[in-house]
C-alpha cells in the first residue's frame, strides 16, 4: 500500500498511512510473539526489539484513558499547544506505577524511553527527561523504533529541505542541522533537483493540514529524525552491538523510506560472515545427544539445601577479604593514595589476614607465593616434602613450551616416579600404570591422573598438618620477631 | 515409527527426566535458606579514576594484576593501562578495528584479542626491544571472535560467532581442542579458578561448561530467553553466573546441576553486557545497555547499588583479582575504576 504508491510515483504524506499501519503493525505483532530461536539457531527479534516491547507495553499503559498521564492543550498567549504533558506528570507517573524506588531511577528510565523517541520534550532537539513543567508528548507508533526504521540519507535531505521552505519560527533549522543540510547538499548535488521536488511535494500536503494537527505531526516527524540523526554529542540509542548485527535477520522487515523515495546509497556497515546454519540432526547427532542426556541423567545432584549452605558459609568466610564490604587493612589504595596494601602482598612477610586466609583451605596455601615457600619449608623440616615438590613441579610443566615438555616429563619421572627415585613419591597402582603409559607419548599432561592422587593426600594430610603446625600458629599469631632499630 | 522419530522421542523423555531428577533434589530454594540472612547494605561506589584515550567505544577490557588491564576498542586501538597512575603503558595499533575482545595473560608477558577479522592476534608485551609487536595470529574460526581468556602463556581459550570454542597452542598456532555443541554464536567464555574447566555462554540462550582435558560438554543450563552475553565463575568455583539480553543475571550451581536464582527488576528494561563477582562473590557487578551497572546482593537476589556515570552503554566489566576496584568500559570512550 505505502510502498506500492512510492513506486507508482505519487506522493503520499507519511501520515496518512497511519490506519493501515495499525492494522499490519497487529498482525505481524501477533505473528512475531516467539522468543525462542528456531531450528536455525535465528531469533525473530532483535536485542533492541526486547527492549522496545517492554517500554511498549510501559508506553501503552501510559497512554492509558483512566490510569494513564493526563494529556491536554495548553493555552499560550494568541495560541494552543495541543495534547501535552509535562515532566513531572511522567516521572509521578513512573514512580506510582511502575517499582521505581526513587526519582532518580525515574529520570533515568524516563530518558532512556524518551532517547527512543516513545516521547519527547516539545521544544527541544535533545531528547531527555526533566522533572519539572517541560512539555512533552507522545509519538506516533508509526514512528516507533520497533517498526526497524532505517532512514537513509536522502529521507533527511527532503526532510531538512522542507523545513527550510516553511515560513515558521519553530520550524527554523538548528545550527547542526543546517550543517547537515549544506553536507547532503554536496554529497547529493546531482539529485538535488529531485530531493526538491519531494521536499516540495511534502511541503505542499503539510500546508493543507489542520493548524493543530499540523502543529502535532511537525513535532512527531521532528522528534523521529532526533532519533535517527541526534543531535552531536547525543547518543544514537538505534546502534546495534556488531556482534548482534551481522546476526540480524529480515531485512524485508527495515523500513528505509519515510518519503516514499528511491535509494541506492547503503549505509556504511562493516563485512560480516552469515552465522552457519544448524541442521536438523542427523541420526548419528541424535544418538549422541542421547547418549549425553543419558550421562546427565545419571550424574549426581547435591541437594539445593547443601549448596545454599555452602554459597553463604563461601560468602560469609570471604566477606573480611572483599574491600567492596570490608574495608581492608591499612586502607585501600584506590581510596587513600597509600600503596602500603600492596606493598605488604609483595613482600616476604605476611600479614596475620594473609595467613589466616591459608587456613581456608589448601588452594589458598598454593595460591599464594609466600604461603607455597612456608608450606614447603614445613614439610621439608619433617622430610615429607615430594608430595609437593612433585605437585609443583607438574605445575610448572604444564606452562612450559612444548620443545621442553619431553626432557622434563623425563627428570620429573626420574626424580619423583622411578624405582629408586630420590623423592619418590607414593601413588596409587592405577594412576602409576596411566603414568607409565603416558610418558611414552610425553605431554603436558602426562602426570595428571598421578598429580590429582597426590593432591588429594596433600589435602588430608599435609596441609592439615601444617595449619596444625606451631610455625603456622606463630605465623597466625604474628609473634614478633626482635624488632629492628631503624634509627 | 520410523527410527528417528524413536530417537526423537528417546531423547525428549531423557530431557524430562532430567528436569524431574533436577526438581528432586529441590528441598530448599536459596531464597528459603537466607530467609534470615539480612541484605547487604547499600553500597555506593565512587569513581576513582577515568581512563581517557580511546577514541571510539570500548568493546573490552581485562585486568592482569591489581593496577594492570587491556582494553580494546573500536578505535582500532588495545591500550594497556596501569589503572593506578592513569598512563597508558602501550598503545598497540591493531590490523582490524573491528576488535570484540581482548585478554591479559596471567604471567602479564601478553595480551590478545580479536573480533571481526574470525583471528586471536597474540601480542608480546615483553620483546627484546621494548617494542610490542604480534607474536601469533590463531586463524580457524569461521565466526567472529568474541572473547578469549589465556590459560597460560601457551595455550588460549576462544569463543567465536561460528558456534564453536577452541584450545589453542599458541607456540605452534593450532587447534587443539574444539569445542562443539552450541546451537548458536558463542558470546563470551570464563575460565574455573583450578583451571580444568570452562564455561561458555551462547545465542542459543544456554550456557555450557567443558572439560577442557578432553573437550567434553559435562553441562548444558537453559532458562534464559534471550542471547547469553557474559558468564562468569562464582568465585568459589562450584556455580556459574550468566548474564542476558532478556535483561536478567540468573546463577546455576554446578553441583545440584540447576539454576539458584534470577537476577531481575521491572525497572530495568535493557540487556546485561557483562558481569563480574566481588571477591567474596556476595556482591555481583552487571553491567547493562542502559548506561548504568547494577550491583546486586547475589544470595538476595536485590539490587544494592548502581554505577552511574557513563554516557552510553557499559560493555564490559572486571574486578581486579585482590578484589580492590572494578573497572567499567564503555560506549562513551571511557573506562572507569570504582570502588
Amino acid at each position: 500500500m505505502y510502498d506500492k504508491g512510492a513506486a507508482r510515483g505519487v506522493y503520499i504524506h507519511w501520515s496518512s498511512c497511519f490506519a493501515e499501519f495499525w492494522l499490519v503493525l497487529e498482525c505481524t505483532m501477533a505473528k512475531n510473539n516467539s522468543l525462542h530461536p528456531n531450528s536455525n539457531g535465528e531469533t525473530d527479534d532483535s536485542p533492541n526489539m526486547l527492549v522496545y516491547r517492554k517500554m511498549e507495553d510501559v508506553i501503552a499503559r501510559m497512554q492509558d484513558e483512566k490510569n494513564g498521564i493526563p494529556i491536554r492543550t495548553v493555552k499560550s498567549f494568541l495560541s494552543k499547544i495541543p495534547s501535552v504533558f509535562s515532566g513531572s506528570d511522567i516521572v509521578q507517573w513512573l514512580l506510582k506505577n511502575l517499582c521505581i524506588e526513587d526519582q532518580v531511577e525515574a529520570l533515568h528510565l524516563g530518558t532512556l524511553m524518551a532517547a527512543h523517541g516513545y516521547f519527547f520534550p516539545i521544544s527541544d532537539h535533545v531528547l531527555t527527561l526533566k522533572d519539572d513543567g517541560t512539555f512533552y508528548r507522545f509519538q506516533t507508533p508509526y514512528f516507533w523504533p520497533s517498526n526497524c526504521w532505517e532512514p537513509e540519507n536522502t529521507d533527511y535531505a527532503v526532510y531538512l529541505c522542507k523545513r527550510t521552505m516553511q515560513n515558521k519560527a519553530r520550524l527554523e533549522l538548528a545550527d547542526y542541522e543546517a550543517e547537515s543540510l549544506a553536507r547532503l547538499q554536496r554529497a547529493f548535488a546531482r539529485k538535488w533537483e529531485f530531493i526538491f521536488m519531494q521536499a516540495e511535494a511534502q511541503a505542499k500536503v503539510d500546508k493543507k493540514r489542520d493548524k493543530i494537527e499540523r502543529k502535532i505531526l511537525d513535532s512527531q516527524e521532528r522528534a523521529f529524525w532526533d532519533v535517527h540523526r541526534p543531535v552531536p554529542g547525543c547518543v544514537n540509542t538505534t546502534e546495534v552491538d556488531i556482534k548482534k548485527s551481522s546476526r540480524m535477520k529480515n531485512p524485508q522487515k527495515t523500513r528505509k523510506s519515510v518519503y516514499g523515495l528511491q535509494n541506492d546509497i547503503r549505509s556504511h556497515s562493516p563485512t560480516h560472515t552469515p552465522a552457519p546454519e544448524a541442521k536438523q540432526p542427523t541420526e548419528e547427532e541424535l544418538q549422541e545427544q542421547i547418549k549425553f542426556w543419558q550421562a546427565q541423567l545419571d550424574r549426581h545432584r547435591l541437594k539445593m539445601s547443601k549448596v545454599a549452605e555452602s554459597l553463604l558459609s563461601y560468602t560469609e568466610q570471604y566477606s573480611d577479604y572483599d574491600p567492596f564490604l570490608c574495608t581492608p587493612d591499612p586502607s585501600n589504595p584506590w581510596i587513600s593514595d597509600d600503596t602500603t596494601f600492596w606493598e605488604m602482598e609483595a613482600s616476604k612477610e605476611p600479614g596475620q589476614t594473609r595467613v589466616r586466609r591459608w587456613g581456608f583451605g589448601i588452594n589458598e596455601v598454593l595460591k599464594d607465593p609466600v604461603g607455597r615457600e612456608q608450606f614447603l619449608k614445613f614439610l621439608e623440616s619433617e622430610f615429607s616434602s615430594e608430595n609437593l615438590r612433585f605437585w609443583l613441579a607438574v605445575q610448572e610443566l604444564k606452562k612450559r613450551p612444548i620443545r621442553e615438555v619431553p626432557t622434563r616429563v623425563q627428570e620429573i619421572w626420574e626424580e619423583f616416579l622411578a624405582s629408586g627415585a630420590p623423592s619418590a613419591i607414593n601413588v596409587d597402582s592405577k594412576s602409576y600404570d596411566k603414568t607409565t603409559q603416558n610418558i611414552k607419548d610425553p605431554g603436558r599432561y602426562a602426570f595428571q591422573d598421578a598429580q590429582e592422587h597426590i593432591y588429594k593426600l596433600m589435602k588430608s594430610d599435609s596441609y592439615s598438618r601444617f595449619i596444625r603446625s606451631s610455625a603456622y600458629q606463630e605465623l597466625l599469631q604474628a609473634k614478633k620477631k626482635k624488632s629492628k632499630n631503624l634509627f | 515409527m520410523g527410527e528417528m522419530e524413536q530417537l526423537r522421542k528417546e531423547a525428549e523423555s531423557l530431557k524430562d527426566e532430567i528436569t524431574a531428577a533436577r526438581k528432586a533434589v529441590q528441598d530448599l530454594t536459596l531464597q528459603d535458606h537466607v530467609a534470615g540472612t539480612a541484605v547487604v547494605g547499600r553500597v555506593q561506589l565512587k569513581t576513582r579514576k577515568t581512563l581517557r584515550g580511546h577514541l571510539s567505544k570500548i568493546y573490552a577490557v581485562h585486568w592482569g594484576d591489581s593496577k594492570l588491564c587491556v582494553s580494546a576498542s573500536q578505535d582500532g586501538k588495545l591500550i594497556v593501562w596501569d589503572s593506578y597512575t592513569t598512563n597508558k603503558v602501550h598503545a598497540i595499533p591493531l590490523k582490524s578495528s573491528w576488535v570484540m575482545t581482548c585478554a591479559y595473560a596471567p604471567s602479564g608477558n601478553m595480551v590478545a584479542c580479536g573480533g571481526l577479522d574470525n583471528m586471536c592476534s597474540i601480542y608480546n608485551l615483553k620483546g627484546k626491544d621494548g617494542n610490542v609487536k604480534v607474536m601469533r595470529e590463531l586463524a580457524a574460526h569461521t565466526g567472529y571472535l568474541s572473547c578469549c581468556r589465556f590459560l597460560n602463556d601457551n595455550e588460549i581459550i576462544t569463543s567465536s560467532g561460528d558456534c564453536t570454542c577452541v584450545l589453542w597452542d599458541i607456540e605452534t598456532g593450532s587447534q587443539k581442542t574444539v569445542f562443539a555443541g552450541h546451537l548458536g554464536d558463542c558470546m563470551s567464555l570464563g575460565v574455573a579458578p583450578d583451571f580444568n574447566t570452562f564455561i561458555s555462554g551462547a545465542c542459543d540462550f544456554t550456557a555450557k561448561l567443558w572439560d577442557i582435558r578432553d573437550g567434553q560438554c559435562r553441562q548444558t543450563f537453559g532458562g534464559h530467553e534471550s542471547d547469553i552475553n557474559a558468564i562468569g565463575f562464582f568465585p568459589n568455583g562450584n556455580a556459574v553466573i550468566t548474564g542476558s539480553d532478556d535483561a536478567s543475571c540468573k546463577l546455576y550451581d554446578l553441583r545440584s546441576d540447576q539454576e539458584l536464582i534470577t537476577y531481575q527488576d521491572s525497572g530495568i528494561m535493557c540487556g546485561v553486557t557483562s558481569l563480574a563477582p566481588s571477591l567474596s562473590g556476595r556482591l555481583i557487578l552487571a553491567g547493562y545497555d542502559d548506561f548504568n551497572c547494577n550491583i546486586w546482593d547475589s544470595l538476595k537476589a536485590e539490587r544494592v547499588g548502581v554505577l552511574s556515570g557513563h554516557d552510553n552503554r557499559v560493555s564490559c566489566i572486571g574486578v581486579t583479582p585482590d578484589g580492590m576496584a572494578c573497572c567499567t568500559g564503555s560506549w562513551d570512550s571511557f573506562l572507569k575504576i570504582w570502588n
